[in-house]
């Protein structure tokens, strides 16, 4: 087998396809926050805690009505989505009016509740959840040794960011959404219905928030903090591709996967903090992000 | 009171009353900028409200769609208050609404801009009337909307309404900023469509123009209506106008 600069190409490979799981994270979580951001204003800190909602509504499913991993897969995010609605119906929708600060507040806020509730009913240690008997095993690539799970896991969330972006970029809903992010008052004054556009918004980016938090349950030991760790990243992700781009949530978050696993690879010491450094740098350089337009 | 006998309408020049605007109030924040509009349109009739800039020309058709934050009075549409009404609610009764500034989403390709606001009523016209109405729209279909040219946009803007079956239009400046040629369209446009019945208000700074399509005329100035002229007793009014439009 080849190697390349003295690195053996299973360890590449191996720390690349972590970084693709990684990054279908990054990308189904930042894809959710830039489609709120774009026609909430609105910076959802509660996502994270969505996201572990997600994946401890499937083992509670799993576990108290024994409903198994592809129904909930469904049926996650449409609990947690309504969860949603409902937020945006009786608190955010008092904000719009207000600063960006005051959403951010309110949503940081709820996350710590969230999470301080699923800590005092489930404690911190972890819940085990399987994978499914489906995507059990693996494949010998021969160069590697991919694990369905996590060929799974690439695909259903390039599947679904793929979805949501034809959505909004080539359908009529998606028309009424980039109207309604760009001119709410004449989109409304056309007769179409604004605030249940955005409380649909508001329910379908927590739903993915929680599809996420599904896929990641039998990867991740399902944890009340497990969102918290994670939307640190993802924000930075974010700010990287810039506030309420799709496209560019969904690049930018298997991109900065891929970029961690690298850095793995060829200087460990920084791959925590890689990310970050390439959001510093895209600051400087690029204040609105890689795919943002400039207020 | 002197500006409500104004604001009726004698009996020869209008039909029954489609849109009846009484003692309108309207603010932008703590800002007080309509004291009391009253006005009359017809079915079928092109109104215009002239005035100079901020005597609250566009604030009335905001009010009458309801975009304005905080407004008292009484405006009825065919017999019904909507004073009280959403602008979503409002344009679903069938009133078409063209912004100042024309409204074209950037967002949005053309299509996507034209295909927008939804029907409110039937007997809107087809796409392919629209086509033949304003052929330059149809070529450039998937362009980004903002990319056409000042013109285009505002054919665009008066497009996707005639689109959806509304039959009273509020027009802000549709002339505003556009070439000679291009007002002629728009002037030829806005005769089409009352041939055709619709009822509009027009919000106009060029008299010339409005001279050209309208039946009746508002003076508008300080946020109220100081004086109705015919269209047929414009040139005798010439003096009266050029001192509240200070032309």
């Amino acid at each position: 087998m080849f190697e390349l600069l003295g690195i053996p190409p299973q360890a590449l490979f191996g720390q690349l396809l972590l970084g693709l799981i990684n990054g279908s994270f990054y990308a189904i979580l930042s894809l959710g926050l830039a489609v709120i951001f774009g026609l909430l204003n609105i910076i959802n800190f509660t996502h994270g805690a969505q996201y572990m909602m997600g994946a401890f509504i499937a083992w509670m499913l799993l576990n108290w009505a024994g409903v198994g991993y592809w129904p909930a897969l469904l049926l996650a995010p449409i609990i947690a989505g309504i969860s949603g609605v409902i937020i945006e119906r009786t608190l955010l929708k008092r904000l719009y009016h207000l600063d960006h600060l005051y959403g951010l507040l309110l949503t940081f806020g709820l996350a710590l509740i969230i999470q301080g509730l699923f800590r005092n009913q489930f404690g911190s240690s972890g819940l085990p959840y399987q994978i499914p008997a489906e995507l059990r095993g693996g494949q010998n690539l021969g160069f590697m040794f991919l694990p369905n799970y996590r060929a799974w896991v690439v695909v259903a969330s390039l599947v679904v960011c793929l979805a949501t972006w034809f959505v909004i970029e080539k359908t009529r809903l998606g028309a009424y959404l980039r109207a309604a992010t760009e001119n709410p008052t004449l989109t409304q004054a056309f007769g179409i219905n604004v605030p249940l556009l955005i409380t649909l918004t508001y329910g379908f980016g927590v739903g993915l928030a929680a599809f996420a938090g599904v896929l990641a349950a039998p990867i991740y030991s399902v944890n009340p903090n497990m969102g918290a760790d994670l939307i640190i990243v993802v924000f930075a992700v974010v700010v990287i591709g810039g506030m309420g781009s799709i496209l560019g949530a969904i690049v930018t978050g298997f991109g900065l996967g891929l970029i961690e696993g690298l850095t793995k690879v060829f200087y460990p010491e920084a791959s925590a903090t890689v990310i970050f450094i390439i959001m510093a740098i895209v600051l400087l350089v690029k204040p609105a992000g890689l795919f943002g337009r400039a207020a | 009171m002197a500006d409500a006998a104004l604001a009726t309408p004698a009996a020869t020049t209008a039909p029954r009353p489609m849109l009846a605007v009484r003692d309108l109030n309207a603010w932008y924040g703590e800002s007080h900028v309509l004291h009391g509009m009253n006005l009359d349109v017809g079915e079928g009739e092109v109104v215009t409200l002239l005035g100079r800039n901020g005597a609250g020309k566009t604030t009335t058709l905001k009010s009458i769609i309801g975009i304005i934050g905080k407004r008292t009075g009484s405006i009825t549409f065919e017999g019904g208050e909507t004073i009280g009404m959403s602008s979503r609610a409002i344009a679903k009764l069938g009133i078409g609404y063209v912004p100042e500034e024309r409204g074209i989403f950037s967002s949005l390709s053309v299509e996507e801009n034209l295909m927008l606001p939804p029907q409110v009523r039937p007997g809107g016209m087809s796409v392919e009337q629209i086509f033949e109405l304003f052929p330059n729209i149809k070529e450039r279909l998937t362009s980004q909307g903002t990319k056409l040219s000042g013109g285009e946009q505002q054919m665009l803007s008066i497009a996707r309404i005639l689109r959806t079956g509304a039959k009273f239009l509020l027009l802000d400046e549709p002339t505003e900023g556009l070439a000679p040629v291009i007002i002629e369209q728009i002037g030829r446009t806005i005769a089409r469509l009352k041939r055709e019945g619709y009822t509009i208000i027009l919000v106009e700074q060029n008299f010339r123009f409005a001279q050209t399509v309208a039946d009746r005329h508002y003076l508008v100035e300080q946020g109220r209506v100081v004086d109705m002229i015919l269209n047929a007793e414009l040139d005798q009014n010439i003096d009266k106008l050029h001192a509240h439009l200070g032309v």
